[in-house]
């Protein structure tokens, strides 16, 4: 009997997407699990702990992650629909949003000045580094916008993203028990002030934990926050003499 | 074939707004212009296409999921984010509770006014 080497198997699948397929919706698992085991605690977000999980897999078998990533584009790239979805649920609320037009749009850019005033102040007062402050500001947009401002203001795109990321994780975290401290109850306004800081990871959360409603709003302030910033950004960073 | 038509109408609004944003070279990324595409589609026919609604609700149940592909890349900023590893994870802790206590605070509030606003004139 023949039997391949174990290492010429391992070639085999670390150059297959297979693997990378299957350990992310593996790892996925293990994290719902887990959060759910944990008594479903905010601060251990199963987005948050599949992340870990991953990292820690490709360190242990050392895969790099443009690698991992040619697997796991097929899942990636669902976030696409999956972001021109959120009409489905926004067209379901649409008399309340209409309703509520112009105190969202108030809300939204109040959240917006607030993020980055504090981000910049914050970080000027722990004197973060010049290109880090500029990535850092666009951090509460979802990725792909975070990334286009951050490149023109000035700050490193690719560090932009990942701030984007932990900004994600770190919102979901919060939320809740700061709608705690301050008694929001109501679906749709927790769901629009996760969308607002903490994008689309907020917006999963909000649909994963606080219900359709909450989901709508919430992908409503993601889209809302990326297109002000957008615009905002570059008139804010000019006034402080950032850039 | 529900799901094939239902992921059709996504990929297509996701394509339309690609091209608006590479049209017009705008920042905002294509997918959120499928949104507003579908959304306006949705709103002139009146109704949502049950094709379209399992479709999109299914994948909207596991949004968490996709996001954790783009997250594994946090790895590659390992070195730089660990460069000012302590003021940046401060930054991001500190402005993130403020931003979610202002928004909520202030959306809470006004449409609190609104409510009161409105159950005046209701009187009157």
């Amino acid at each position: 009997m023949n039997v391949a080497a174990l290492d010429q198997l391992w070639v085999y699948l670390s150059g297959n997407p297979l693997l990378s397929l299957l350990v992310t919706l593996l790892a996925f698992m293990v994290a719902v699990r887990l959060n759910r085991a944990l008594g479903g605690t905010p601060l251990l977000h199963p987005v948050t702990l599949s992340i870990a999980i991953l990292i820690g897999f490709l360190l242990l078998v050392d895969m790099d992650y443009a690698t991992y990533f040619e697997g796991a584009q097929f899942i990636h790239f669902l976030l696409g629909p999956a972001t021109v979805a959120l009409a489905i649920p926004l067209y379901d609320h649409r008399e309340r949003v209409r309703r509520l037009l112009g105190p969202l749009l108030l809300a939204c850019v109040a959240g917006i000045v607030t993020a980055v005033a504090s981000t910049i102040g914050l970080a000027m007062l722990f004197g973060v580094r010049h290109e880090t402050l500029l990535s850092l500001a666009p951090r509460s947009v979802t990725s792909p916008i975070a990334m286009g401002i951050a490149e023109q203001i000035g700050g490193i795109p690719s560090l932009a993203a990942g701030l984007v990321l932990l900004t994600g994780s770190i919102g979901c975290a919060l939320g809740p028990g700061i709608f705690r401290l301050l008694r929001i109850t109501d679906p749709a306004v927790q769901g629009f002030t996760m969308g607002l800081s903490a994008h689309g990871f907020g917006t999963a959360h909000s649909f994963a934990r606080l219900g359709a409603v909450a989901g709508a709003f919430s992908g409503l302030s993601m889209g809302l926050t990326g297109l002000l910033t957008a615009f905002l950004l570059p008139l804010i960073t000019r006034l402080l003499g950032l850039n | 074939m529900p799901l094939i038509m239902g992921m059709s109408m996504l990929l297509a609004c996701q394509m339309l707004g690609e091209l608006v944003t590479r049209g017009l070279a705008l920042s905002v990324p294509g997918p959120v212009i499928g949104m507003v595409i579908l959304l306006a589609a949705l709103m002139a026919r009146g109704k949502v296409p049950s094709s379209l609604r399992v479709t999109g609700e299914g994948l909207l149940r596991y949004l968490t999921l996709l996001f954790v592909p783009a997250g594994v890349g946090l790895m590659v900023h390992g070195t730089l984010i660990g460069a000012d590893l302590l003021p940046i994870v401060v930054t991001l802790v500190g402005s993130t509770a403020v931003t979610l206590a202002v928004t909520a605070w202030v959306l809470s509030r006004l449409q609190r006014r609104g409510r009161r606003e409105g159950s005046e004139e209701g009187r009157a």
